[in-house]
């Protein structure tokens, strides 16, 4: 494990000597992109399985029949929307609430978008939208650090993307259907499987210091309007301090 | 098993709602070029959005989770992602026995 993370830190130097990587000088064996998206994404399947267990426990505690929770697992696939949505639930469902709620939580999407659209040259307009349209923070993430070091191969960035999209309505279900026999899984520590991931996420998509400091004005911007104004308005506000803090920071010198 | 014609109505719409967002990067994007201060600001992105998630549940969720927290980020300097989320959880679950969380 050590050993992988040491490659992955030699290939990243390496792009940084060749950004004008051109398809025809790949020397890495591009069969091993399936593998490569399978072991970098196990540990947020991992993660994912009481995260998921809980999504389809807590639908069907509202009230859901089983086969809605997971229907809303494999149509909307964004677990911070779909718990929101579980908040907000009740018979008949607050249509414009849902909606409003979903694209706030999920606007976040969009930028994600912009920042990788310009690193997925190597895929169709199919490939694109199919990948994008399974794209949620951590294969996103995971896709942003790869590509930092190596192309973005469709093999990579959709296998990674399917693979997650299953692990998601897979353990809903199962937590649709075992229900409440789950217990709080607040006892086993699975909420914080979702924080350790982002948080090992977030250190290996930074660059040192030019990183702490959009970090730092994240984090406090996102946990004073969390405090103050509340969720879901923190995530783009502490995104926007994060973006804009880079951009003040940014220096000549640095470059 | 059943299937409420309005919820079903919620599930689309929602799916729809996150499916706009999702493709909206690429039909932004085209082709720009980036320099200085705006590809800074482009670069930052995906710090800005992991950590904006998950700063409050981490600052404001007590001791146990500020401690687990600091705990998780000394472990993702050294430990390969599933290594990190083990440490974390395992450090939530003593945190929280002890703090009573």
């Amino acid at each position: 494990m050590r050993g992988r993370a040491i490659s992955f830190k030699t290939a990243r130097r390496e792009a940084g000597d060749n950004t004008a990587m051109s398809i025809i000088d790949f020397d890495f064996p591009r069969r091993g992109e399936l593998r490569s998206a399978l072991t970098d994404i196990a540990p947020a399947l991992v993660a994912g399985v009481p995260i998921g267990l809980l999504f389809g426990a807590v639908a069907v505690a509202k009230g859901m029949a089983p086969l809605e929770a997971v229907l809303m697992s494999a149509l909307v696939f964004a677990g911070g929307a779909q718990f929101a949505a579980i908040e907000l639930w009740q018979h008949p469902p607050p249509l414009v609430a849902l909606v409003v709620s979903t694209a706030l939580i999920n606007a976040r999407h969009i930028l994600m978008g912009i920042s990788l659209a310009p690193k997925l040259k190597l895929l169709g307009m199919l490939q694109r939208l199919c990948g994008c349209a399974v794209m949620a923070d951590e294969n996103w993430a995971l896709a942003e650090r790869r590509a930092a070091g190596l192309p973005l191969t469709p093999a990579y960035f959709l296998g990674m993307g399917a693979v997650f999209w299953a692990n998601w309505v897979l353990w809903s279900a199962i937590g649709a259907m075992l229900g409440p026999v789950l217990g709080d899984p607040r006892r086993f520590g699975a909420d914080f499987a979702f924080i350790a991931i982002f948080i090992g996420l977030v250190v290996s998509l930074s660059k040192g210091a030019r990183s702490a400091g959009v970090i730092a004005a994240s984090a406090l911007a996102a946990t004073l309007v969390h405090a103050f104004v509340g969720s879901p308005w923190h995530v783009l506000s502490g995104a926007f301090a994060g973006i804009a803090a880079a951009a003040l920071l940014d220096r000549k010198d640095a470059r | 098993m059943s299937l409420d014609p309005t919820t079903l109505l919620a599930i689309l719409l929602m799916a729809l709602a996150t499916c706009l967002t999702r493709v909206a990067g690429l039909v932004l994007v085209g082709r720009l070029r980036l320099e200085g201060r705006a590809k800074a600001a482009f670069d930052a992105i995906p710090p800005a959005i992991l950590t904006a998630v998950i700063a409050p549940a981490v600052l404001t969720g007590g001791p146990a989770e500020a401690i687990a927290g600091l705990i998780t980020i000394l472990a993702a300097f050294r430990l390969p992602l599933l290594g990190t989320v083990l440490v974390g959880v395992a450090a939530i679950v003593v945190l929280r026995a002890i703090f009573g969380g």
